[in-house]
């Protein structure tokens, strides 16, 4: 129970100083405060004047604060200039769209890195070995904004550019962990007294090996969703991923500070249900 | 595996010389356009062919490998070196302040990547001279990449100063900077080391990355990213499999990355 409070505390002091930087990042930017309206010729010196009066932030940086802070907990969270519609509905329309393509890459990743490095453990053939090392380091070479460029030219689902970034990772760190454990002391001698190999694998190194994959599981939530910026953006899906990346040309900071957030909110509970489940299966 | 260490090393030398040869080898300057010969094929003239604006994509992409390849050992030479300072403030202050440094790290650990770059790098101008974009794309890889090197250096500085040469030295009469420049410094450097180059090829990425969404490397400036844009002009129809050079070239530079870390490792 003292786990779980002390996770929910570290979440909501990770978001509050998240929100506070984004805040200050907003509040600083060159450019804060001034309409794009002023720049249209035909408008006279009173009217400039009215619209920067109208956009000046009058308080000091602390009462900026208190206003922001405020306002989302009121459930606003506010306009993007960029996206001509409020924040909330823009979200709302679109993080469904990501969740998906998160949820598939991560399932379909996860299933392909566990599947190639069980096979690489277990058949202990050098070709296995090596064609599934190569696979995974290709992989990892390729930046996911090629990928993505290849599954437009391909005609593919931009999803599994998500699931071709994680299972290397969950390849190599599931075979390294796999080796690992298959070399315990207490492993070999379940191998001397000769027990079948799958059924040792099965009841002893899986199983030691599950709180670390947990871990790593977090991880992998945080690197599909950075995956999916170039992957929405370039695929040309509404996500939240191509929200991001039309904000950043746009410049429209605000909109990307709350973006920032929610993903990292989202990054952080994930990290902290993984780390939590990761200590439960280790007292098992 | 050492076989593989050594092809690997050879590659990225003679990548290097390639690049740092670049205006000796290339045909033409990066920014020079044949006006009658846009989008041309291979030929003696142009061994990769020119782009849509009529550059020669094989001096493109010599410079683009020098622009690459040079200052992603720059971004993790700034990116380590936050990573040695961060850490070892982490351990030499005390628990309050040690906490509050690993909380920072943690925070930077669990934002989303990608989302923190995007958002630092729209506070910066978009419309930037090319060499600026350059400058500012690295340093803000290299400025916000130092999260993870930073734990893994708390770690080790923490378990080198417990460990028994530290306390013989100390109780020998080593203190202060002497310590830290006699004792503490070499004994880090190999974790130094392969934390500067575990981010080289992550930087590489990143900013291919980066500037295939254009926010990165701004135009006539080549780099791998800027060079890979190209592909999103690509039809399986005009057969030119030439364009993906560039893309051929990264994967094998920054395999050979992983190859001689994996060896270096082993």
């Amino acid at each position: 129970m003292s786990t779980l409070v002390k996770c929910a505390a570290r979440t909501l002091l990770v978001v509050i100083i998240a929100g506070f930087l984004g805040a200050t990042l907003v509040r600083l930017a060159p450019g804060y405060g001034v309409a794009e309206e002023e720049l249209d010729a035909r408008l006279n010196a009173d009217s400039v004047q009215a619209l920067r009066d109208a956009h000046r932030d009058r308080g000091t940086i602390f009462s900026f604060y208190l206003r922001v802070a405020q306002r989302m907990l009121h459930g606003d969270l506010g306009f993007s200039d960029a996206m001509q519609e409020p924040v909330r509905q823009l979200i709302a329309e679109r993080f469904p769209e990501t969740l998906k393509s998160v949820g598939f890459g991560l399932s379909l990743g996860w299933a392909i890195g566990l599947s190639l490095a069980i096979l690489s453990v277990t058949a202990r053939s050098a070709a296995v070995d090596v064609g599934t090392g190569l696979l995974a380091t290709l992989a990892l070479c390729t930046p996911a904004a090629v990928l993505a460029l290849l599954c437009v030219l391909a005609q593919a689902p931009g999803r599994i550019v998500i699931a071709a970034t994680i299972f290397p990772k969950v390849f190599q760190y599931g075979r390294n962990l796999l080796l690992k454990n298959a070399a315990l002391p207490h492993v070999l001698s379940a191998h001397a007294r000769g027990l079948g190999r799958s059924r040792i694998f099965l009841r002893h190194t899986v199983p030691l090996a599950a709180p670390q994959l947990l871990a790593v599981a977090g991880v992998t939530v945080g690197i599909a969703f950075t995956t999916a910026i170039p992957v929405e953006a370039l695929c040309d899906m509404p996500g939240i991923g191509q929200l991001a990346w039309k904000a950043a040309l746009a410049r429209d900071l605000e909109l990307l500070v709350i973006l920032t957030m929610i993903v990292a909110t989202v990054t952080l509970v994930a990290n902290s249900t993984a780390e939590l489940l990761g200590k439960a299966a280790a007292h098992r | 595996m050492k076989r593989a260490r050594l092809l690997a090393v050879v590659f990225l030398g003679l990548v290097t010389v390639s690049s740092v040869l670049a205006s000796v080898l290339a045909p033409a300057h990066y920014s020079h356009q044949f006006r009658d010969d846009p989008d041309a094929a291979c030929s003696w003239h142009h061994p990769l062919g020119t782009d849509d604006l009529g550059r020669d994509r094989f001096s493109r992409l010599l410079y683009g490998t020098r622009v690459s390849l040079f200052l992603a050992p720059a971004a993790a030479l700034i990116s380590t070196i936050l990573a040695a300072l961060i850490g070892g403030i982490a351990v030499f202050s005390n628990k309050w302040a040690e906490q509050a440094v690993m909380s920072v790290t943690d925070l930077f650990l669990s934002l989303p990547w990608l989302f923190l770059v995007i958002t630092i790098r729209a506070l910066l101008p978009l419309n930037v001279a090319p060499l600026t974009s350059v400058i500012i794309t690295f340093a803000l890889l290299g400025s916000l990449g130092w999260a993870g090197a930073a734990r893994v250096v708390c770690a080790d500085t923490r378990r080198l100063c417990e460990s028994d040469f530290m306390l013989h030295a100390r109780a020998s009469g080593f203190t202060g900077f002497r310590l830290l420049w006699r004792h503490l410094l070499p004994n880090l450097r190999p974790v130094l080391l392969a934390q500067f180059w575990i981010s080289i090829p992550v930087f590489i990425l990143s900013e291919t990355n980066l500037s295939i969404l254009g926010l990165g490397v701004a135009e006539p400036l080549p780099s791998w990213g800027s060079l890979l844009r190209e592909l999103e002009g690509f039809s399986l129809l005009s057969a030119r499999p030439w364009q993906f050079a560039s893309l051929i070239l990264l994967v094998a530079t920054v395999s050979c990355f992983h190859v001689a870390m994996q060896s270096e490792e082993a």
